[in-house]
């Protein structure tokens, strides 16, 4: 379970995250929705860990982020950047092995290798192992950073807005991927989405963000009201149900 | 890509033997065999060390900037450590090698840290900012070091500590330069944090790396590895920049792997910028700093204008 109690954060004097309280239940997918500089990448690198807070506290599991040695912190949490801008000759099955670091801290295990491997098949990088990211295209690169994530093996992972640099066959292959691995090894997802619809389709929960603040978060048809996403993006949406799933439509 | 290797070390031991043996006398007979031991194996150990320092500083800040296009000299790590020896120099002329040294590397530590901040400010979307960037801030360190060698008479000291070379090296005057094999086995020992350092700071963070306290033992070592060479043979530009390129294209980023090659190539080139320079001129020298920048230059332009190495399986 992540709890977030009276979470602050600025840059500098400029307030972006204000009194944040959320408790985050474990399991499934949790996609946070808003719209542009909402607070949704903030608030995840904040959940890793990775920025100081003016005021509040996490707890992961009963981990505090910012106190917890960085190794223990990162066998309980992974996060995912924005479309990480790295342009390195590193193999994709190295930086993929990366991901095993805070396991074996450069002893690799023959279990590692083998997370290696699986990480690589889920991510249908395998025939790409021996290539360098340089070499790859922004999608495949892409996916190479989301199995890193996935080789890491925390029980949550945070994804920033990985369907970025993905077509929409990748997009849903990746959608569809994550879907597997929540309900096979109850592992827990919060990943920040631009597409509504992709939230709709395939989280289970709804974290809706607007200047900083949370003023949504339930069960996804709960959530996907035309009140609400109206209050969240300032213009109006229908939604429609397709094969048990909401669906929505900008008006 | 597997038989290179050896091909390359064999060139390497080549070009060791050819600097053994070159020189104004020729070592016939065992009265010769001093000479060897006083001035021939430290010359070619001092240009192997100082080349392996040189290449492994670059490699490790050009981790810590995310920016393959530095090195020590374009970071003002250089030009500091320079300035720190000209005052040393003035203040406390009789200072122990040791101790000049230490102080040397501190301001380069300095020097290094005040490129980071600036480095920190600057875009990212341009990799050639930053080593333009480097190049003034380093430029400005230079011409306040001319400005005080020029005003207490020390221009002299700064011509020799500006380009290396090895005619000078003797039994007695190299042996700091063993340290830099103790830093490459340090080195080594952290390969993978300092790869995961040039992930870049969040993502190494998110890998369980004290990013901050990993970044600072990278600098040390760079600033360590720039001030011993400084001090024992003198500034060498590019080695830093060159090697480590060379080492990416051919075998990709992975340092756990790449170290030793990017040591052992650091080493080869600088022997060899030796050699050419006891060569071209014979009896005379030439500076091998002086010879380095010129290849080194061409190398360069090739690497910035070839198209990038595509995958890397048959390279």
């Amino acid at each position: 379970m992540i709890q977030i109690e009276g979470l602050s954060y600025r840059v500098g004097k400029t307030p972006i995250l204000h009194d944040i309280s959320l408790t985050l239940k474990p399991g499934g997918i949790t996609a946070l929705i808003g719209p542009n500089g909402a607070g949704k990448s903030s608030l995840l690198h904040c959940i890793s860990g990775l920025h100081d807070l003016a005021a509040g506290h996490i707890r992961i599991d009963g981990l505090d982020p910012l106190r917890a040695p960085d190794r223990d912190r990162a066998r309980v949490v992974a996060l995912l950047q924005q479309s990480p801008g790295v342009v390195s000759r590193l193999r994709v099955r190295e930086l993929v092995g990366f991901g095993r670091w805070p396991h074996h801290q450069g002893r690799p295990t023959a279990q590692d290798t083998a997370m290696v491997d699986a990480a690589l098949e889920s991510f249908t990088l395998t025939d790409l192992a021996d290539r360098t990211l340089e070499s790859l295209s922004g999608g495949q690169r892409q996916r190479a950073f989301i199995a890193m994530t996935y080789a890491q093996d925390t029980p949550w992972l945070l994804l920033d807005e990985p369907l970025n640099a993905l077509d929409p066959r990748h997009a849903r292959d990746l959608m569809a991927r994550l879907r597997r691995l929540v309900q096979d090894t109850g592992r827990s997802i919060v990943i920040v989405l631009h597409d509504i619809n992709a939230a709709a389709g395939w989280a289970d929960r709804i974290v809706a963000m607007k200047d900083g603040r949370v003023i949504g978060h339930q069960d996804t048809p709960d959530l996907l009201t035309p009140d609400m996403l109206e209050t969240v993006f300032d213009m109006r949406f229908d939604v429609l149900t397709h094969q048990g799933r909401p669906v929505v439509i900008s008006r | 890509m597997r038989f290179q290797t050896p091909v390359l070390l064999v060139a390497l031991l080549a070009l060791v033997g050819i600097s053994l043996w070159l020189g104004a006398a020729s070592v016939t007979s065992w009265q010769d065999a001093w000479l060897f031991g006083v001035s021939r194996l430290p010359r070619t150990a001092a240009a192997l060390l100082a080349g392996a320092g040189l290449a492994l500083a670059g490699v490790v800040v050009q981790q810590v900037v995310q920016n393959r296009l530095v090195e020590p000299s374009l970071t003002g790590t250089t030009e500091s450590a320079m300035l720190g020896l000209l005052l040393v120099t003035l203040w406390a002329p009789g200072m122990a090698i040791a101790g000049k040294m230490t102080l040397a590397a501190l301001a380069g530590l300095a020097g290094t840290g005040g490129f980071l901040m600036l480095a920190q400010r600057a875009p990212r979307q341009d990799p050639m900012l930053l080593p333009i960037v480097g190049l003034i801030y380093a430029g400005i360190i230079w011409a306040a070091t001319t400005w005080i060698a020029w005003s207490t008479d020390l221009l002299q000291y700064l011509g020799v500590w500006r380009l290396a070379e090895f005619s000078g090296v003797m039994q007695g005057r190299y042996e700091w330069l063993w340290a830099v094999g103790a830093l490459a086995l340090l080195l080594y020992a952290v390969a993978d944090r300092i790869t995961i350092l040039g992930l870049g700071r969040e993502q190494a963070r998110s890998l369980g790396l004290n990013y901050g306290q990993t970044r600072a033992l990278g600098l040390v070592i760079v600033s360590v590895l720039s001030a011993l060479v400084l001090v024992t043979v003198g500034a060498f530009p590019f080695v830093g920049l060159i090697a480590p390129n060379l080492v990416s294209r051919w075998r990709g980023d992975n340092l756990r792997g790449n170290l030793p090659i990017i040591a052992l190539g650091g080493g080869g080139l600088v022997l060899a910028s030796d050699v050419i320079g006891r060569v071209l001129r014979y009896p005379f020298e030439i500076p091998a700093a002086l010879v380095f920048s010129v290849f080194g230059a061409v190398i360069f332009l090739w690497l910035l204008f070839a198209a990038p190495a595509r995958s890397g399986g048959q390279s």
